[in-house]
């Protein structure tokens, strides 16, 4: 049945509404909420495989034929983004209990946790412009939420900025579906890339391509526009920053990602050009930053930053290739971004410090965590196992293809620089001579390495077995670069 | 300390608290054909409910009323939401409504649909949402 593309939102949604009920009752909040995401993480594995067997399943909601009502459509990209979500939620689940106080826990955690898992799902599943809109309030009202949460000085300060910027976004947002309203009359989005094609008035349909690119380049962090991203990341929470990190930025990439492959595929002359400008600087600045600290929650969030240059450079080239190096990129970089926030948020929770000068030695207390520290470091700069290198490598080829030489350089050299931040971070606090006035808390230790190795794994995983995952993104970038086949699928009704 | 003398504002609280009340209700209820809704007559209840917390204070109104507003937000969206579920069961897309004719007593024939059921839910989270807000700010004297 087509409400087979619903669950994936209406569990997390359900399940935040359930817990709201016993906020009080931490041990079964915990328990609750644990049992919860892994049900829902069956359930969209379940979504997942049946969307790449049978095609994507859509769902007319209120059984209202397609541009008229809401449709939500599962295809086999929105498929496998909201597996990897799950995936993230899971490790975060299993990670709040030892990073949170039970005070923070009591105060809605959990509630706001799953609200955002709806909101992120619900992003990744709408066909719908302003439903789309309404999805990304609800995951960003739950991250205001989070992100105050024990309410600290410095959250207090960095949330201001980043409610500020927000709403500034989602009222560009609404503007510019209102005039895309205006011009084509609808906001389904199959139903928006039919019209599109067919009016003759470029002009003003390219400004709000444009338009519609800045809103979402603020919520994704391109290169004028990133300003707002770091200090707010690194502040709340280790298991938040994850969830931020892995999960918030790339929405946006997925927005553009679907917007100028399904919307405006036409005019590509005048946008792709400025995505690549964009794509380079944002690669460059980004990296800076995440030389240019000490505070290793603030390198980690730095780079995220680079991590969307890549993707949009991939979204910029716009050729089979190219797209699906951004798609397998998008993946591996949840992933490894998820990790890398716990990873260093657990250094920051042992060490009772974010400054790396101040630590050292580290490898005698937590061997096992500075191990998985040095793979994260390789598997985000690309080293040739594991997963960055095979997306690194689509986008490079796909740039060569297009003679882009002067964007691949920046990007390889981006890609050292970015492996020489990580591995400043395992030098300082790592390396060194053993601090025998430090007592380590080895139980602690572990039990924050459990998820950081559980997404690990599928990182590695993801690089490995590169030759298993790489048919279903191959076939996602022809998907993408041939939007008939949504349009047929979401307006005519045959899967 | 003082004990403030409004009797004026207590009295006609009294009654206009009730008007308040009686016509959030219709405009909750007028929302299907004629402007109104749940979101507006939740206001309006609320507007109700904080009119009493004006005029009698905090304490005094907790006893009239020992309702954790906090608990209405889950409630009414649980409510919203299980009745989007309901098509589940019928087997039909997710958010279908219906509607039925019945013979109510005094009210005689009537439409009622399923889209009210959802319309409950939103009063009440907006009941939820308002006076949480109001309240927590109130209540907050550190």
């Amino acid at each position: 049945m087509s409400n087979l593309a619903i669950l994936p939102i209406l569990i997390p949604m359900l399940s935040g509404i359930l817990l709201a009920f016993f906020n009080k009752n931490i041990n079964l909040s915990r328990l609750l909420a644990k049992a919860l995401t892994i049900g829902n993480l069956l359930y969209v594995s379940y979504l997942f495989i049946r969307v790449s067997q049978d095609g994507p399943i859509i769902l007319e909601t209120g059984d209202w034929a397609a541009p008229y009502g809401i449709v939500i459509v599962a295809d086999l990209l929105s498929a496998l983004l909201v597996l990897t979500t799950n995936i993230i939620a899971l490790a975060a689940v299993w990670y709040a209990p030892y990073s949170l106080s039970k005070k923070q826990e009591s105060h809605y955690f959990y509630t706001f946790f799953f609200l955002l898992i709806t909101g992120v799902s619900g992003a990744f599943l709408t066909g719908d412009l302003f439903n789309l809109f309404v999805f990304f309030e609800v995951l960003l009202m739950a991250s205001y939420a989070l992100i105050v949460l024990g309410g600290e000085k410095v959250q207090l300060r960095e949330s201001i900025k980043y409610v500020l910027i927000n709403l500034f976004s989602s009222i560009l947002f609404v503007t510019t579906v209102a005039f895309l309203y205006s011009v084509v009359g609808t906001v389904n989005m199959a139903h928006i890339a039919e019209r599109v094609a067919e009016v003759d008035q470029r002009g003003i349909l390219t400004t709000i391509s444009i338009l519609l690119f800045f809103v979402f380049g603020t919520k994704a962090a391109l290169f004028p526009l990133f300003y707002w991203l770091p200090r707010p990341y690194s502040a709340p929470n280790p298991v938040v920053s994850a969830l931020f990190g892995a999960l918030l930025t790339k929405v946006g990439i997925y927005s553009i990602l679907r917007v100028f492959t399904l919307m405006f595929p036409q005019q590509s002359t005048n946008t792709h050009e400025l995505f690549l400008w964009i794509a380079g600087f944002t690669l460059v600045f980004g990296v800076i930053g995440a030389l240019s600290t000490t505070n290793i929650k603030l390198i980690i969030a730095y780079n995220v930053i680079p991590a969307v240059g890549f993707m949009i450079m991939g979204i910029g080239i716009n050729t089979e290739t190219s797209v699906s190096g951004t798609v397998y990129y998008l993946v591996h970089d949840m992933i490894i971004k998820g990790a890398l926030f716990l990873l260093v948020g657990a250094i920051v929770l042992l060490a009772g410090t974010a400054n790396m000068k101040k630590i050292s030695g580290f490898i005698h207390h937590y061997p096992l965590l500075g191990w998985l520290l040095f793979l994260s470091a390789f598997v985000l700069a690309g080293v040739p196992p594991f997963s960055g290198f095979i997306g690194k490598l689509l986008l490079l080829q796909g740039s060569f293809g297009a003679d882009q030489i002067a964007l691949s350089i920046i990007g390889l050299g981006c890609s050292l620089l970015i492996l020489l931040s990580i591995i400043r971070i395992f030098i300082q606090v790592f390396w060194g001579e053993k601090d025998e006035s430090y007592v380590p808390n080895k139980k602690l230790a572990r039990q924050l390495t459990i998820p950081v190795s559980f997404l690990l794994f599928f990182s590695v995983a993801l690089g490995i077995g590169a030759e298993f995952f790489y048919p279903t993104v191959e076939k996602i970038s022809s998907y993408l670069m041939d939007p008939e086949q949504y349009i047929n699928s979401v307006l005519r009704g045959n899967p | 300390m003082r004990i403030p003398n409004d009797l004026i504002l207590r009295t006609t609280t009294n009654l206009i608290a009730f008007i308040l009340l009686a016509f959030s209700i219709y405009l909750f209820l007028a929302g299907h054909s004629s402007p109104g809704g749940g979101f507006v007559g939740g206001l309006m209840t609320s507007a109700a409910f904080v009119l009493m917390y004006m005029a009698y204070g905090f304490d005094t109104v907790r006893k009239i009323i020992p309702i954790n507003f906090r608990l209405f937000i889950p409630i009414g969206l649980s409510i919203a939401l299980l009745t989007g579920l309901g098509s589940f069961v019928f087997n039909q897309p997710f958010l279908s409504q219906t509607f039925a004719y019945f013979h109510l007593p005094v009210f005689g024939e009537k439409e009622l649909a399923t889209a009210l059921l959802f319309d409950l839910g939103v009063y009440i989270t907006v009941i939820g949402v308002t006076m949480t807000i109001i309240l927590s700010i109130a209540e907050d004297r550190e």
